[in-house]
């Protein structure tokens, strides 16, 4: 037969499954079905309206000139001329020094818990400790790092303690910004652990490896995209953070002049703000008086934090777990800590 | 049949012919097909190549309570094959693990009776001497999520990997070690055109080969197998028969399988376990064709397991 030696075209009919249809449902169900698809539309129609009001607010105030000129210095009032480039400049320093001290004990304690774990008790109170940090409001921690530096022997982090003062300045700042910063970095990182299949650990160990060699040359390397990913998460929480700034980084809306001869050293021991204390200032609620500036820094602010998010995003799909794994690595992030906080 | 054998005799007997006849007699070796590579080796080194590397003389061990390896002793020789055979829970992968001490990353493994190697008790080594001494593959092939060339060179090193890491760094003698290994395991010829790829996109079976490739690097004197073919399809499980059949010249391989006609075409001496005891040891063709217990009898002709 000359038919059977061609392929078969395929068939014109198709037969479908029917779409389940609403209408069948049960009344309840019906309406739980329409209170979801509401919810849902809600939570879409809130994050669109903020994202546009600070879009329509922040682009009709913000002028390139803001973003290149120091606030004015020696008064209260912002209204006249001054931008916010040092409240820029305080947000980046902030969160470098934060993630410089958060990322790497992070990690370092995230290894020790999922590999070494021993003794036991230990490794309990140390999680319980990482989940009270998470827990624990910024306010109360910065309260705590303010008494903490102000202490006699670590006056010389700042500036302004060495004379007596209150120890206030971007190290004190940073090193408790490192503190919230934290449990996001170890839970992220301990995640990408323990998804490692138990066999990869078992074949390096057959191999005479050490857990250091290990966890060194195998496990972290292979779980880059989830440390990266809790960093990034680790500094949106830094930058967002503004009670940490108003008690250890004070009012002065520009940086100090740095004492001193080294350069980096003066200015990290030194007071400022960052653009979270900045809008505060300048928000109807502060003294600064300048609203249009404070939209236009929060405007600012809110392009920071959603490239960041992007970021996240883009970490955990190059890792090849895809744009789902990210979000819910953000979820089950966010759920982990929210439960602890409320319960 | 002489018919004035008691009848017991004579069914026994009766029964135990047609699977004796055929496996000596055969040149294909019990009736199946066999890689030629193995049908033509002789069925036993030979003899001035053998010689104890491992003892295991009354091993009891347990994870936690559970005694799941009791009293069990044999020598691991170099210049041979040995098979643990036996059904699931025998013991055998615990026997095997312990061999190099990987049993200890269990929680509450304990061991009793002494496993010695060349004379000296393996609980008087330092672990990870004794495991590059004593190297293991495994069931599901297991490379690391880095190239190949990287799975072999984290194998070379003591601990930290050489600095060779980077492309532009990697010395003259790390590169020739890798592929030393990766040809030693038959897989150079099918991965030397690059061997920047992730050790991840290979085939099942060439993920295995790395495995031996990588375990072969660290130059251990035994080779442990636990099941190496389990998951890999009848080629390349017949790749890496060859494969361990040409090794057990330079180094003792134990292999642990589930397959009986694996053990027959691989193994000089197979060990069947049952629930935790060794039943019997001897050389395969022994073990298979006059099997002096009733429960090997009984496995080896596929009565249970």
């Amino acid at each position: 037969m000359a038919a059977a030696a061609v392929s078969p075209a395929p068939p014109k009919a198709v037969v479908r499954p029917p779409r389940e249809r609403v209408s069948s449902w049960p009344l309840v169900d019906r309406l739980f079905y329409a209170l979801c698809w509401i919810s849902g539309l809600a939570l879409c129609a809130i994050a669109l309206w903020i994202v546009l009001y600070m879009l329509v607010k922040g682009v009709s105030y913000l002028k390139p000139s803001l973003l290149t000129s120091s606030p004015v210095s020696g008064s209260i009032q912002q209204t006249s001329n001054g931008g916010f480039l040092d409240p820029i400049e305080g947000t980046l320093l902030v969160t470098a020094v934060g993630t410089l001290i958060a990322a790497p004990l992070g990690v370092a304690i995230a290894v020790w818990l999922t590999e070494y774990a021993r003794p036991s008790w230990l490794a309990r109170a140390v999680d319980s400790a990482i989940e009270m940090l998470a827990g624990v409001p910024s306010i109360v921690l910065a309260l705590f790092g303010l008494i903490f530096f102000s202490q006699g022997f670590l006056t010389f982090v700042s500036q302004g303690a060495a004379s007596g003062a209150l120890g206030q300045s971007f190290i004190a700042a940073g090193a408790v910004m490192a503190l919230i910063a934290l449990p996001l970095i170890v839970a992220a990182t301990r995640e990408g652990l323990e998804a490692l299949p138990p066999r990869i650990r078992e074949a390096s160990f057959a191999l005479g490896k050490t857990k250091a060699t290990t966890s060194r040359y195998v496990l972290l390397p292979a779980i880059k995209p989830s440390i990266a990913a809790g960093v990034v998460l680790g500094m949106g929480r830094i930058i967002g953070d503004t009670a940490i700034i108003t008690v250890l980084l004070g009012g002065s809306a520009q940086l100090t002049e740095p004492v001193g001869h080294t350069p980096v050293w003066g200015l990290l021991r030194g007071t400022g703000s960052t653009l979270t204390s900045y809008v505060y200032y300048n928000s109807p609620a502060g003294e600064g008086n300048a609203h249009e500036k404070a939209y236009a820094a929060a405007f600012v602010l809110l392009l920071m934090v959603l490239a960041l998010n992007f970021l996240v995003t883009r970490l955990t799909v190059t890792g090849e777990r895809g744009p789902a794994a990210a979000s819910r690595l953000r979820m089950k992030l966010a759920e982990s800590f929210a439960g602890r906080r409320w319960s | 049949m002489d018919p004035l054998m008691p009848p017991p005799i004579r069914r026994i007997a009766l029964d135990a012919e047609p699977t004796i006849a055929p496996a000596r007699e055969l040149p294909q070796r019990n009736g199946h097909a066999v890689p030629a590579a193995v049908a033509a080796r002789p069925t036993r080194a030979p003899a001035s190549l053998v010689r104890d590397r491992m003892t295991v003389e009354g091993v009891w061990l347990a994870y936690g309570e559970n005694w799941v390896v009791r009293d069990v002793s044999l020598p691991v020789r170099q210049g041979e094959v040995l098979a643990l055979i036996g059904a699931s829970g025998s013991g055998k992968t615990t026997l095997l693990r312990s061999l190099n001490r990987l049993t200890e990353i269990t929680a509450g493994a304990a061991r009793a009776g002494r496993i010695a190697l060349d004379g000296t008790d393996i609980h008087e080594l330092e672990v990870n001497a004794l495991r590059r001494r004593v190297s293991m593959v495994f069931q599901q092939p297991n490379p690391f999520p880095m190239s190949i060339y990287d799975n072999v060179a984290y194998s070379l090193a003591e601990q930290r990997p050489d600095r060779g890491r980077r492309r532009r760094r990697r010395s003259p003698e790390l590169s020739a070690a890798v592929e030393d290994a990766l040809r030693r395991a038959g897989l150079w010829e099918e991965v030397s055109g690059d061997l920047d790829r992730s050790a991840l996109r290979l085939s099942g079976g060439q993920q295995q080969r790395l495995c031996i490739a990588r375990a072969l690097a660290a130059q251990p004197e035994v080779l442990l197998l636990d099941e190496p073919c389990s998951a890999l399809d009848p080629i390349s499980t017949a790749t890496i028969e060859e494969l361990i059949v040409g090794l057990r010249e330079s180094v003792a391989v134990v292999i642990v399988t589930h397959n009986l006609q694996q053990a027959f075409r691989v193994a000089d001496h197979v060990a069947f376990m049952h629930l935790g005891e060794l039943v019997e040891y001897g050389p395969s063709e022994q073990v298979f064709d006059r099997p002096r217990e009733q429960r090997t009898r009984d496995y080896v002709s596929g009565a249970f397991g």
